[in-house]
């Protein structure tokens, strides 16, 4: 829609003829990753409502599982076709780029939803009988009578009647695949979003089932309760400050799109009505706006004056839960964050530049340092990723290809790493459940060598040591950043990895040099599923750190965002 | 009557709704902050629309509304549940996590 020479035209026009309002044209085969994964989470609520509930779970499992993988072949398909650089444009009337970053970043968001399905459907974690009526005979030997970490009934109280006869009756909350893939929807189209309003709602679309999946945990269920009103009120604030941005911006460019206030970025007001000179190219609503739209994707990505959410939510939340969330919308709100600022904000780098430099330095050292206090494996993992969401503003800063693509691959690496972590995490259970006090996990490899191998070697990625995948990623970020003149910021993202080390190496040293608790957890045999996702995690930290080379060429083909 | 005065009262509901968020403890309280919040910005984008002569302000607000609608069916399930288990809808006594 481009601006009316008459304002007045608008409101006057509807008294002659109605004109023909021509039908949007729509690259459905462009867009089918995201309309795969959307059509198969509606049809997942329609099993929700027509299908026994004993079918329920391996339909939703079967659903969930096809739907990825197939969304995951169309990006292929579509990467393949050369939609990722010489055929890259803006599909869907300009809402939704489909360029090299765009498919980069579904690939992997893709990826990791696949192993997430993995670990939200293991049931080989909770006692059959969880809770205390369950009859062992009626549920023996059948995986739906089984129980995963999700509650029986949520919407029953803790503690109450209601509750345990939910869990006698074995009941399981089946709703959250569909939730999921509504979730990975949104996310999917959140880092191609190609305008503002497209943008806000891709947001709002994988933030709303992200609120529900937290409060869904079955054990110590007020603490996930909890941590899905503050991540829900937090988040919802974050979003009306987004959307007040996007507003301001509108206000400034006249249009949403990305293009658009770009070219009024760059060029100022010249071309432009002149009669709109006044309210368009007005620097104030530029500036306050920019600051408010990035606030709200600082919040997602957990960035340090808006970190506050996140240590409570990924402890409160069900553990598989938290993996995705740390995981994809990583990914997500980092995709969105690069495309606005390398496609809409170019002309404003001078403005921004040394904000984002406060920003990362402020999340590199945060998350560091509070980490070290902490006494909950949960929170550790929590800060962590704060931390290393400052290591991946500073190559968001370095404004060049090669930090996109350093960015690209350190999401891909880092999402990766974090889901296995997590995913290691729901094994180590004692009598109330997750064992995730860090002091309970003293002397586990002398238990259970293999499963502390394994949480070693995710906590060495996540420290940044050589042969794991955290160390290419983190090279190529830095390396991306000293590039572009940002020494300074690589002295303290080296000073705070050094600082995070500490505690990493800290708790393989619990694990593997302290005498074990005779009350200590146990950990517990995980179906193949589980055990799937923990293999995968691994397989691509090591590969991704023995032979980065041609993932750091992928990346870097993938580096271009179309305008 | 000069279309930059919508602007200031838009500006000025939505200040009132972060100042509710951050000063009131009832989690529906806050939660219609939020709201209010969102209506501000919808009174901007019509403002904005009027101002530039082209709708894409006014699409933005019904989008902004049918967001909305969802937001409270998410978050009135969330709190309603949280308000069941502790008979309190208050968010200072959320605080099973601390730092």
């Amino acid at each position: 829609m481009s601006p009316v020479a008459s304002v007045h035209s608008l409101w006057t026009v509807a008294a002659g003829a109605p004109g023909k309002i021509p039908a949007p044209h729509i690259e459905y085969a462009e867009l089918s990753p995201t309309l795969i994964v959307l059509g198969a989470a509606v049809i997942g609520i329609l099993i929700e409502a027509l299908v026994p509930r004993r079918h329920r779970y391996y339909s939703q499992l079967l659903l969930s599982l096809v739907a990825l993988a197939a969304a995951f072949a169309a990006v292929i398909g579509l990467a393949a076709g050369g939609f990722g650089s010489s055929k890259a444009h803006i599909a869907a009337m300009g809402a939704v780029a489909v360029d090299g970053p765009a498919l980069f970043l579904q690939g992997t968001i893709l990826l990791v939803s696949l192993i997430a399905v993995f670990t939200f459907a293991e049931r080989r974690l909770e006692p059959a009988a969880h809770g205390e009526g369950a009859s062992p005979a009626r549920t023996k030997g059948r995986a739906w009578g089984r129980v995963d970490s999700f509650a029986a009934q949520p919407a029953a109280v803790p503690g109450s009647a209601a509750e345990q006869a939910a869990v006698k009756a074995g009941f399981t909350t089946t709703e959250v695949f569909p939730i999921l893939l509504f979730a990975v929807g949104g996310m999917l189209i959140f880092p191609a979003a190609s305008d503002l309003l497209t943008l806000f709602i891709a947001l709002e679309v994988f933030s709303l089932p992200l609120y529900l999946l937290c409060a869904l945990a079955r054990r110590q269920r007020l603490l996930s309760q909890e941590a899905a009103v503050k991540y829900f009120l937090l988040g919802a604030f974050s979003s009306a400050f987004l959307l007040f941005g996007v507003a301001l911006l509108y206000g400034y460019a006249g249009t949403v799109t990305y293009a658009g206030i770009a070219e009024v970025v760059s060029d100022g007001a010249k071309q432009i009505d002149p009669a709109l000179a006044g309210t368009m190219g007005n620097d104030a609503l530029l500036l306050i706006g920019a600051a408010l739209v990035l606030m709200g994707l600082l919040f997602k990505v957990g960035a340090v004056p808006f970190h506050m959410w996140t240590p409570d939510v990924y402890q409160g939340a069900p553990t598989p839960v938290t993996g995705f969330m740390a995981a994809a919308t990583k990914v997500a709100a980092f995709g969105a964050l690069l495309r606005l600022l390398y496609v809409v904000l170019p002309g404003l780098r001078w403005d921004w530049r040394p904000v984002m430099w406060g920003v990362a330095i402020l999340t590199m050292l945060g998350g560091a340092i509070v980490a070290i206090t902490q006494t909950d494996i949960k929170r550790l993992l929590a800060y962590s990723s704060i931390a290393h969401a400052g290591f991946l503003l500073a190559g968001v800063v370095a404004t060049s290809e090669d930090g996109v693509s350093s960015v690209l691959f350190y999401l891909g690496a880092y999402s990766f790493v974090t889901l296995g972590a997590f995913a290691v995490v729901t094994l180590v259970r004692d009598a109330g459940g997750e064992a995730t006090a860090l002091s309970k996990w003293a002397g586990l490899g002398r238990r259970s060598p293999l499963v502390a191998a394994v949480f070693a070697v995710f906590l060495l990625a996540f420290a940044g040591i050589p042969l794991t995948s955290g160390f290419a990623g983190k090279f190529a970020v830095f390396k991306a950043a000293a590039q572009s003149g940002a020494g300074w910021l690589v002295v303290v993202g080296v000073l705070s990895s050094a600082i995070a080390a500490f505690f990493y190496i800290r708790v393989i040293v619990l694990m593997f040099f302290n005498e074990p608790k005779a009350d200590g957890p146990t950990v517990a045999v995980p179906s193949p599923l589980t055990t799937t996702a923990i293999a995968i995690g691994v397989t691509a930290t090591l590969v991704l750190g023995l032979a980065p080379q041609y993932f750091l060429d992928l990346a870097g083909q993938a580096s271009v965002f179309v305008r | 009557m000069n279309p930059v005065y919508y602007l200031y009262l838009a500006a000025l509901l939505f200040t009132i709704g972060a100042a509710g968020v951050l000063i009131r403890r009832n989690a529906i309280v806050v939660f219609m902050c939020i709201e209010l919040m969102l209506n501000a910005c919808n009174l901007a984008f019509v403002t904005f629309s009027r101002m530039h002569g082209n709708l894409d302000g006014q699409i933005i607000a019904f989008f902004t509304m049918v967001v909305a609608a969802a937001e409270v069916v998410v978050g009135l399930a969330i709190i309603v549940s949280i308000f069941r288990t502790r008979h309190t809808a208050s968010v200072d006594d959320a605080s099973l996590m601390k730092l």
